[in-house]
C-alpha cells in the first residue's frame, strides 16, 4: 500500500476520532490539512478571499458536528469533504437547492449487491483515481480539472481553450471513462 | 423499470462538481432515483471532485481562523443545517411512502418538495391534449423545471433553446429524433439542439423538463403558442 493510501486512510481515522471521542487533536490536524485546500479550491470557484475563508471555516465546522454522518466505505474522507464544501457553496453563495436522490426513497431503484472480496477500500480508490488522472493526456487532465475549479459552464470552457463545445465534451468524455475503467470495476 | 438513456458524461462532472442550477439538477436527481448506474458514476466523480480539492494549491487561512474555528466548536448547531427551503411555497412536511401515490403516479423524493398535490394540482392548457405544471414559480437563477402531461399522440411543439434541455419520463413515453423514451429515461438536448417529442403509448405520458436558459420556438404556431407556455 502506497503512503497515499496511508493518508487516506489516516484522514479517514481522524474524522472517525472526532465522531467517536470529540477528538479535538484529530480537528486541528484535519483542518490544517484541508482547510487551506478547501479555501483554495473555493477561490478558484470565484470566492472571494473572506468568502472562501468564511466558507471553508463553516465547512470544518460541518465536518466537526457531522462526522458520526462519515461513512468511511462509501466515500474518502477528501471526497466527503468535498461534498460538503459544494453543498455549502450553493446554499450560501447562489442560494439554490441541489436536489439529490433519497436513499430511503421507496422508489429507489437498486444497485446490485457490490462482491465484498474484491472491494477496494475508498482510500485505495482515491489512489487509483489520482494514479488514473496522472495517466490522462494534458489535454483531458485540462478539461476534468476546469471543469471542478471553475464555476463556468462548459461552454465557457470552450471559450477559455479556444475549443469547440463538442471537443471539451469530447475529451470529458474520454477522460471520465479513462478514469473509470483504470479504477475498474471494484468502485461501488 | 430499464433505463436506456443516460446523461452525458459532462452532465454527470457538472452535477457532481455543484454546476448544475436548481432545475437541472431536479432533472438529474430524479433520473439518478431510477438509475443506480448513474449514482455510482457521480459517486466516481465526486471521488474526482475530492482529489482535485485535495491537490489544488493550499491559500493560507486568515489569523486566528483556527482559533475562532475551536471557540465555536461547542456552540450548538442552528436548527436548519439543511438545504434553503424550496422556491415553492406548495411544500409539504416529509410524506410517509403511502402519500408518494399522487394522481396516480408515484413521485421521487426530489419532486415531492416541488409538487405538493398533484391529483388537486392546476394543470395549465398549453395546447391540444398537453398540459403543464410550472416547478419553479419563484426561481432564484435561471433555471426552469415544469412537469408535462402529453396526451397520447400528441406532440409537444418544436422548440429549440440557448442552453441545455433535460426531459425525465415518469410514465408513460415519447419518441424524437433520438429514439424511444421510458419511465426514468433522460433526454439530453444541448445548445443549438432542437426536438419534437411526440408521446407514444396508450396512456398520457408525464414528463419533467428543466432548462438553464428559456426555450425559443420555431414555426408560427409554436411561437404563437410560447407566450402561454411561458417558456
Ligand atoms: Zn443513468
Amino acid at each position: 500500500m502506497t503512503s497515499v493510501a496511508m493518508d487516506g486512510e489516516a484522514l479517514a481515522g481522524m474524522v472517525r476520532s472526532i465522531a467517536e471521542h470529540r477528538d479535538q487533536t484529530a480537528f486541528v490536524r484535519l483542518f490544517e490539512h484541508f482547510g487551506p485546500r478547501i479555501k483554495g479550491f473555493l477561490m478558484r470557484q470565484g470566492a472571494s478571499d473572506s468568502e472562501a475563508d468564511d466558507l471553508a471555516q463553516d465547512v470544518m465546522l460541518t465536518v466537526w458536528r457531522k462526522a458520526g454522518q462519515f461513512d468511511p466505505v462509501k466515500a474518502a474522507a477528501s471526497t466527503w469533504i468535498f461534498t460538503i464544501a459544494r453543498n455549502r457553496r450553493i446554499d450560501v453563495l447562489r442560494r439554490e437547492r441541489r436536489p439529490e436522490p433519497d436513499a430511503n426513497d421507496p422508489l429507489l431503484v437498486g444497485e446490485p449487491e457490490p462482491c465484498a472480496e474484491t472491494q477496494m477500500s475508498t482510500a485505495q480508490i482515491q489512489v487509483r483515481i489520482r494514479e488514473a488522472m496522472a495517466t490522462l493526456p494534458p489535454e483531458q487532465v485540462e478539461v476534468l480539472t476546469l471543469s471542478f475549479f471553475e464555476d463556468i459552464s462548459h461552454s465557457d470552457i470552450a471559450d477559455r481553450l479556444g475549443i469547440p463545445l463538442g471537443t471539451v465534451k469530447s475529451r470529458l468524455r474520454l477522460a471520465f471513462r479513462k478514469v473509470k475503467a483504470l479504477v475498474g470495476d471494484e468502485f461501488a | 423499470m430499464t433505463v436506456k438513456h443516460h446523461p452525458s458524461e459532462a452532465l454527470l462532472l457538472a452535477y457532481a462538481a455543484g454546476h448544475l442550477g436548481e432545475g437541472l439538477s431536479l432533472l438529474m436527481a430524479t433520473h439518478l432515483t431510477y438509475c443506480p448506474d448513474c449514482r455510482a458514476a457521480v459517486a466516481e466523480a465526486e471521488a474526482v471532485g475530492g482529489a482535485v480539492m485535495e491537490e489544488s494549491a493550499p491559500v493560507v487561512m486568515r489569523d486566528g481562523a483556527l482559533d475562532a474555528l475551536l471557540g465555536r466548536l461547542d456552540a450548538p448547531a442552528p436548527e436548519a443545517r439543511r438545504p434553503a427551503p424550496p422556491s415553492v411555497t406548495r411544500r409539504r412536511p416529509a410524506s410517509s411512502p403511502a402519500r408518494a401515490v399522487q394522481g396516480g403516479i408515484a413521485l421521487p423524493a426530489p419532486l415531492k418538495s416541488y409538487v405538493s398535490d398533484l391529483a388537486g394540482a392546476r394543470w395549465q392548457w398549453v395546447g391540444p391534449g398537453v398540459r403543464q405544471l410550472d416547478l419553479m414559480q419563484r426561481p432564484r437563477g435561471r433555471d426552469t423545471a415544469r412537469m408535462l402531461r402529453i396526451a397520447p399522440g400528441r406532440v409537444l411543439p418544436h422548440h429549440g433553446h440557448e442552453g441545455l434541455e433535460l426531459t425525465v419520463v415518469l410514465q408513460g413515453s415519447f419518441t424524437d429524433e433520438q429514439g424511444r423514451f421510458t419511465a426514468g429515461d433522460l433526454a439530453e438536448i444541448d445548445r443549438d439542439g432542437s426536438h419534437q417529442p411526440i408521446a407514444d403509448s396508450g396512456e398520457d405520458c408525464i414528463c419533467i423538463i428543466g432548462t438553464d436558459a428559456p426555450l425559443r420556438f420555431s414555426g408560427w404556431v409554436p411561437r404563437m403558442m410560447a407566450p402561454m407556455m411561458g417558456f
